[in-house]
């Protein structure tokens, strides 16, 4: 007969216990009953402020119920234990449920401290643990605009966080102690921290005490030691944890004196049958609040109970990178070391928002532990010079600052790190791990990984090192030491730009022809289409190039849901006259097309069938208009601000300018999508700082910066030359472009081919600035034979008959349209049937 | 006696439809050659049905799959971009790049989803799909 394993908790590291069970073979040896308090499985209480965002409640569940089932573990939710009955190894719950257990594990976890404030009672006034939390605030916020947070650690600031994703702007955090974060990082980086998040919106008090909080039965305001006055209209609390140690109480368990559940180094408590794992623990007087730790306590207590034994906890290294509020913050090592103890570096740069410091022990020979805020990008490699003690640079400071000048010392970077060095300190893979399944199993892709060793899939903090790792080892091996197309092209992007201009090969087939193998595939087909537009500037759908277009260079349209198009005009720098805005309306009503105002100050109509492009077009180009190239890897927009013809503080006719640089580069097909903006004055209302290559008039002329942009990894764009004239601006962009696109991998964006660029942004300056390659005059030249030959594709599309008749949903049935494509009204106007309505 | 109808249908058995010998179809006219767009596909109506066709000129190859992506439910395939994988021709879907074998209809890129595929043949500059 199976023995009884019986888990007490449902929380992350209740669920990774019975995930490390399952994985040592545990459901062989023991019957595995889990009893949650929540009404749901194990979720993610890391990313709970994502809830309010990008995430739903299915994407943060650790498990299905499913998962739960497939391995035979019995899930009770809903269902507290409410006794352990040591002597007849027995629990009973709340609803009535009685089971005896060979081995019972207390993943109970731990509950908002809320500290003993008059008024703490009232409604408004919330704690931040569960989904229950987060949907009581949800309903409180919608109609509270002043909110509170009490608590500036790790917790409360990510409470802030959800605050503001509630959307309430007037955000403020209550710290008791003197800084922000006190067990994380000193008072500098609080400094540093504060100004940062002020800057976002939340307002920041520290040393202040709250006496009490006031109102009728609704939270008004909060009053302070200092007799200071806070109108509020919620209030989340989040001062600590205090670990749930009430159970073990019950059960005559050792307790420490201020909570937590004593465990020895096999977490076993007073009892040894009985262990506790995770923010219920209390082991040599330490309570772990981080996930980390509570892994490893989880699967050191699998390891034990399957027989297995092979480590002891002893402990955890705190070390944290998080980013808070889209601010990086990261501590590591002895954090708090001070001279004369050891040596301290800090670079602190205020305008930026970053703080570093790192401690040096005092023979100069190893990093002891530091404090990152604002760019913890060294995080990772720091850490590892730590806990491995790697010999550090003989000027420390190239740590945290990088090597400048001089040649780099010696071999630095990952593959210096021993085998044993820990790269996920959430699985606790080593390096050594990660080298075997990229080396003997082939498993040298980030995804590979996750599945054979579950690397980067708890915070995700270690991914970047683990593809750096992936990338060295397959490069000491000699395998991906160039960056080749896919399997049917070996050669890099580059190379095959070169040879596909020299060969002066116009088709896809020819180049697959001449310089591939295979059939091709849906990675090299777009890729090679490209560099032919960027070569020759012919016509994409002509001389069968048509199908090796991606999908929407195919069909000069964007595809959405439901398989309509969108449609989008080019409207350079903004501007449009009153006829043209009729004409765009008029056709959107004749087509009941869906029309949207984009970001790229131009406008989109959605909803238009593959069949009935051509007549919209023809419609559109009748008008004046040319296609905006909005579905191509190529110049999307050129964005102003209205500058001197009539803002009062213009200092240059930006408008004007925008014009011209996007009807210079319209049609420009590259590595991946170009965006630009030029802005008037210093203002920079049109956000050229964000964009591939952006332009801020000054009183002499222009500032031209490059590799900027938004979305999910937002870049600043870095100054490339000051005070220049139109005419030199213009030259500068074309040569900055023709080097982008001749050398950049397929859909590498600019600030990525920045980053990869050896010697950065001197480099790229002593090219496009100083000639260093002696190209400039053919960068030039090509960029105006690009300039002279650009035709706009939708007119041609409109005119060519053979091109014409491919926009047909049924080429047998030309005239029908795709019978499956169904819209819903919202706001008066249509929208697509929700897809994933459709798969339920 | 054999009926002359059905020695007809058995010349016309679809040579890669292996598995399902005893099935019996018919070829169904669905376009001319010229329709479906050299190394790409198009999509035909048949009986109500859509039906992405593929002219996998690289391979002097013919293969017909449903239209419909079943990862998002959407009328895309034939919009797709073919190619292959090793000695696999495979399309892959324009939404979100899943993508499948024209042989078998399994999904290349890792998921547990299968589409259906159907014979071609071409003659006379038609192309038929047994159906």
């Amino acid at each position: 007969m199976k023995k009884k394993a019986v888990v007490v908790g449902n929380g992350m590291v209740g669920y990774k216990f019975c995930e490390k069970l399952v994985a040592k073979g545990g459901k062989e040896q023991f019957d595995i009953i889990v009893f949650g308090e929540e009404p749901r499985p194990a979720y993610d209480r890391v990313h709970l402020s994502a809830y309010f965002g990008e995430k739903t409640i299915e994407e943060l569940t650790m498990a299905p119920l499913e998962w739960y089932a497939e391995n035979q573990i019995q899930l009770h939710l809903s269902d507290p234990v409410t006794n352990i009955d040591r002597e007849k190894k027995t629990i009973n719950t709340h609803q009535g449920v009685s089971v005896n257990y060979d081995y019972l594990i207390l993943a109970t976890g731990s509950a908002p401290f809320v500290p003993p404030i008059p008024g703490v009672e009232k409604d408004g006034v919330f704690v931040y643990r569960t989904i229950e939390d987060l949907d009581m605030m949800k309903s409180h916020a919608a109609k509270s605009k002043i909110g509170a947070v009490i608590g500036g650690g790790l917790l409360g600031l990510e409470a802030a966080k959800a605050l503001l994703d509630l959307g309430i702007k007037d955000t403020h955090v209550i710290e008791f102690a003197p800084r922000l974060m006190p067990r994380q990082i000193d008072q500098a980086g609080s400094d540093i921290l504060k100004s940062k998040l002020s800057t976002l919106g939340i307002k920041i008090h520290c040393n202040k005490n709250t006496q009490e909080i006031d109102g009728g039965d609704t939270i008004e305001k909060m009053v302070f030691a200092d007799g200071e006055i806070l109108k509020v209209d919620m209030l989340v609390i989040s001062a600590g944890i205090k670990p749930r140690d009430e159970l073990a109480k019950i059960a005559g368990l050792e307790v420490g004196s201020r909570g937590g559940i004593l465990v020895n180094n096999k977490l076993q408590t007073s009892d040894e049958s009985i262990f506790a794992i995770g923010e219920c623990a209390l082991h040599e007087h330490m309570i772990y609040g981080l996930v980390a730790p509570g892994y490893e306590m989880a699967d050191i207590v699998a390891s034990e109970i399957v027989g297995n034994a092979t480590k002891e906890f002893t402990g955890f290294d705190m070390s944290t990178k998080l980013k808070l509020i889209g601010v990086d913050v990261a501590s590591f090592g002895n954090v708090f070391a001070e001279e004369p103890d050891c040596q301290t570096i800090i670079y602190e740069n205020k305008t930026k928002g970053v703080y570093k410091r790192i401690n040096i022990s005092n023979d100069n020979k190893y990093l002891l532990g530091g404090i990152l805020v604002g760019d913890a990008e060294q995080y990772n490699m720091l850490l590892q010079t730590v806990n491995n003690k790697l010999p550090i640079p003989a000027d420390p400071e190239d740590l945290i600052l990088g090597s400048r000048g001089g040649e780099s010392s010696g071999e630095s970077g990952v593959m210096s790190l021993p085998d044993d060095a820990l790269i996920c300190s959430c699985e606790a893979i080593t390096k050594g791990q990660i080298c075997h399944e990229v080396m003997e199993n082939g498993n040298d892709t980030v995804d590979a990984l996750k599945k054979s060793t579950k690397a980067c899939t708890g915070c995700g903090g270690c991914t970047p090192m683990v593809k750096d790792l992936i990338q060295s080892i397959l490069k000491t091996q000699g395998k991906v030491v160039r960056n080749i197309l896919c399997e049917h092209f070996e050669y890099t992007r580059q190379e095959l730009l070169s040879l596909v201009k020299i060969k002066a090969l116009k088709t896809y087939d020819d180049v697959l022809e001449d310089l591939g193998c295979g059939d091709g595939c849906e990675t090299c087909k777009p890729a090679v289409s490209s560099i032919l537009a960027s070569l020759w500037n012919e016509n994409v759908l002509e001389k069968g190039r048509l199908t090796a277009q991606d999908s929407n260079d195919r069909f000069l349209a964007n595809i959405q849901r439901g398989g309509t198009y969108s449609v989008v005009p080019r409207i350079p720098g903004g501007e449009i006259t009153p006829e043209k805005l009729i004409v765009i309306g008029e056709v959107a009503q004749k087509y009941g097309l869906y029309t949207k105002i984009t970001g790229g100050q131009r406008i989109d109509l959605f909803g238009a069938h593959v069949g009935d492009l051509p007549a919209i077009w023809k419609l559109l180009i009748e008008a004046g208009f040319e296609s905006g190239q909005a579905y191509g890897k190529s110049l999307r927009t050129v964005k102003s601000c209205v500058g001197t013809t009539w803002c009062r503080f213009g200092v240059q006719d930006a408008v004007s300018f925008a014009i011209e640089v996007e009807n210079r580069y319209k049609g420009l097909r590259s590595p991946h999508k170009l965006k630009s903006a030029v802005s008037g004055c210093i203002r920079e209302c049109a956000e050229a700082q964000s964009k591939d290559f952006g332009i801020i008039a000054t009183e002499k002329g222009w500032n031209l910066y490059v590799c900027g942009n938004g979305g999910s990894k937002p870049r600043h764009a870095e100054l490339l030359a000051t005070d220049v004239s139109s005419e030199m601006c213009l030259k500068l962009i074309d040569r900055f472009l023709m080097f982008y696109i001749k050398t950049a991998e397929p859909l590498q964006r600019t600030a990525p081919w920045l980053d990869k660029m050896e010697g950065g942004l001197a480099y790229l300056k002593s090219v496009v600035l100083d000639d260093a390659l002696g190209l400039n005059a053919q960068f030039e030249a090509d960029m105006d034979s690009l300039v002279d030959t650009y035709k706009c594709e939708w007119k041609e599309a409109v005119e060519t008959p053979e091109i014409r008749k491919r926009f047909v949903h049924f080429v047998n049935a030309p005239e029908e349209k795709d019978p499956t494509v169904k819209f819903e009204t919202l706001r008066e106007q249509i929208k697509a049937e929700d897809w994933n309505a459709v798969l339920k | 006696m054999i009926h002359l109808y059905e020695l007809y249908r058995a010349m016309m058995k679809p040579k890669n439809n292996m598995n399902n010998t005893e099935t019996l179809t018919s070829w169904i006219l669905a376009c001319k050659v010229e329709d479906i767009p050299e190394n790409g596909g198009a999509c035909v109506l048949l009986e109500g049905e859509q039906v992405a066709i593929y002219n996998f000129k690289k391979r002097g190859e013919w293969y017909a799959t449903q239209n419909l992506c079943p990862h998002k439910q959407q009328m895309a395939l034939s919009r797709g971009m073919i190619g292959s994988t090793g000695d696999e021709p495979k399309v892959a879907c324009p939404f979100h790049k899943k993508t499948f074998s024209l042989k078998s209809g399994a999904c290349l890129s890792g998921d547990d989803y299968e589409i259906k595929t159907y014979a071609v043949k071409v003659e006379d500059n038609q192309v038929f799909v047994a159906f």
